[in-house]
């Protein structure tokens, strides 16, 4: 990692932004080099500086009581009898719909984050010297590379006849777990096929969705979350997955 | 909330409109002072901070259909901020932001210089809560309002992304250049005083 690397990363560092395996870069870095130790110590003590420093403002009182007044009252006119109706439904109601909303909230919190935590593993990836731990268009090199360095057997076909070329496996991280990335390229497309244990929720079926402009199409298998992420269009990156499945369970 | 339990206890949850101002209630009041903060920083003027969160809570409320779910903080902050940037334009200062931006982005490039000396000074003198703030007024408004967004309202930096509409490496060297300066500007209080 280089000083203009460790300059911006050791925000992300102070930040608890970082993944573990990044964390250990910045820190691997910084422990080599005063000046960027120097620095991670002037902001952690700017940090120090301000904490227990009264940084935020309270909104006053008449403007809370202003904007509860414009944000339109439940209407009064109401009978008695639909009061009363009202009354025990309304119950029921927000107790399901706070349970709803705080269930939606945990869940999309973590989700969105692990969402984020791929992308950024993507690019990173697309960064020179960083795609591949393990170079080869060869499956039964690629495969058992994984063995030891990390808990899961990754399933790793070679599609190459099928218009996919394997280029090969590297360990990543995402939610704070190793990973098993699986590289492959489509024309000048890279495609990163990311599978873990628990990432993200149960997939009842197979999940498209763009997130900072790349295509992350996730499905379960075997206990497994895979996760492929790529600038490829929707239907090439379906393509992939209906053609991995085939040889998947072919081989 | 007093509101809260009125509503609920007259009972009116289950009519459309009520039952969108009752949710809106929930989930968007409680963060009025982070919205107010963001709006002090932003504007640097008490009056104008009010009259940008009780404009940015009216448009979210008549909005409120588009929330999707999550995080409710980062959506409020994100209408707040569209909010400010049309006062910056009223007050016909648009221009200057921008040049301000671009200006201040290349002095923050070589601080600590290019000499690849180490700083020497590591421990600040602490500074009472007015003395920070009028430093961080004195921040760029593209580097005030990360470095607000993230020390005072606490966001994730995705979640900064998100208000600010700007991918997440944007955020990071924004915020490193923001704590960069801020840094500066700290210790030349310390010499000037």
């Amino acid at each position: 990692m280089t000083c203009e690397e460790t300059e911006i990363l050791l925000h992300a560092l102070i930040d608890n932004e970082l993944d573990a395996g990044h964390a250990r870069e910045v820190e691997a870095h910084v422990a080599t080099c005063a000046r960027c130790a120097a620095k991670l110590a002037a902001y952690r003590d700017m940090r120090d500086a301000t904490r227990g420093v009264t940084l935020r403002h309270v909104a006053p009182a008449k403007l809370r009581a202003t904007i509860e007044r414009e944000i339109p009252s439940p209407t009064r006119a109401t009978s008695r009898r639909a009061l009363l109706k009202g009354f025990a439904l309304g119950g029921v109601v927000s107790a399901a719909a706070a349970a709803s909303v705080a269930f939606v909230v945990v869940k999309q919190d973590r989700d969105s984050r692990i969402l984020g935590e791929t992308i950024s593993a993507h690019l990173r990836s697309l960064q020179a010297d960083h795609l591949t731990d393990v170079l080869s268009s060869d499956q039964h090199t690629v495969k058992p590379w994984f063995n030891g360095r990390i808990d899961l057997a990754p399933p790793v076909v070679d599609l190459t006849a099928q218009g996919f070329t394997l280029v090969g496996g590297r360990l990543d991280y995402i939610d704070g777990k190793p990973v098993a990335a699986i590289v492959y390229r489509r024309r000048v497309h890279v495609i990163n096929l990311f599978v873990g244990q628990g990432l993200g929720p149960p997939l009842p079926a197979p999940r498209l969705e763009m997130v900072q402009g790349f295509n992350i199409l996730r499905w379960n298998d075997q206990g497994l979350t895979l996760m492929a992420v790529s600038d490829l269009n929707r239907d090439e990156l379906e393509e992939f997955k209906a053609k991995f499945d085939a040889a998947a369970r072919g081989g | 909330m007093t509101a809260h339990g009125s509503v609920v206890a007259e009972g009116r949850m289950v009519l459309g409109e009520d039952s969108k101002a009752q949710r809106f209630r929930a989930a968007a009041l409680p963060h009025l002072d982070d919205v107010y903060t963001l709006a002090r920083y932003l504007l640097r003027n008490t009056a104008d901070a009010e009259d940008a969160a009780q404009e940015c809570y009216l448009r979210a409320f008549r909005h409120f259909e588009t929330f999707r779910g999550g995080s409710i903080k980062p959506w409020l902050l994100a209408i707040l901020r569209n909010v400010c940037r049309a006062e910056y334009a009223r007050r016909g200062a648009l221009a200057v932001v921008t040049d301000d931006l671009d200006s201040a982005e290349q002095r923050a490039e070589g601080l600590w210089g290019e000499g690849g000396e180490t700083p020497e000074q590591s421990t600040l003198r602490r500074l009472d809560a007015d003395a920070v703030q009028r430093l961080i007024a004195r921040l760029p408004d593209a580097f005030r309002e990360t470095l607000v967004l993230r020390e005072i309202n606490e966001l994730s930096y995705r979640e900064i992304a998100e208000v600010i509409g700007a991918p997440v490496g944007t955020v990071m060297s924004r915020l490193a250049r923001a704590r960069a300066l801020l840094r500066d500007l700290w210790l030349a209080e310390e010499k000037d005083s």
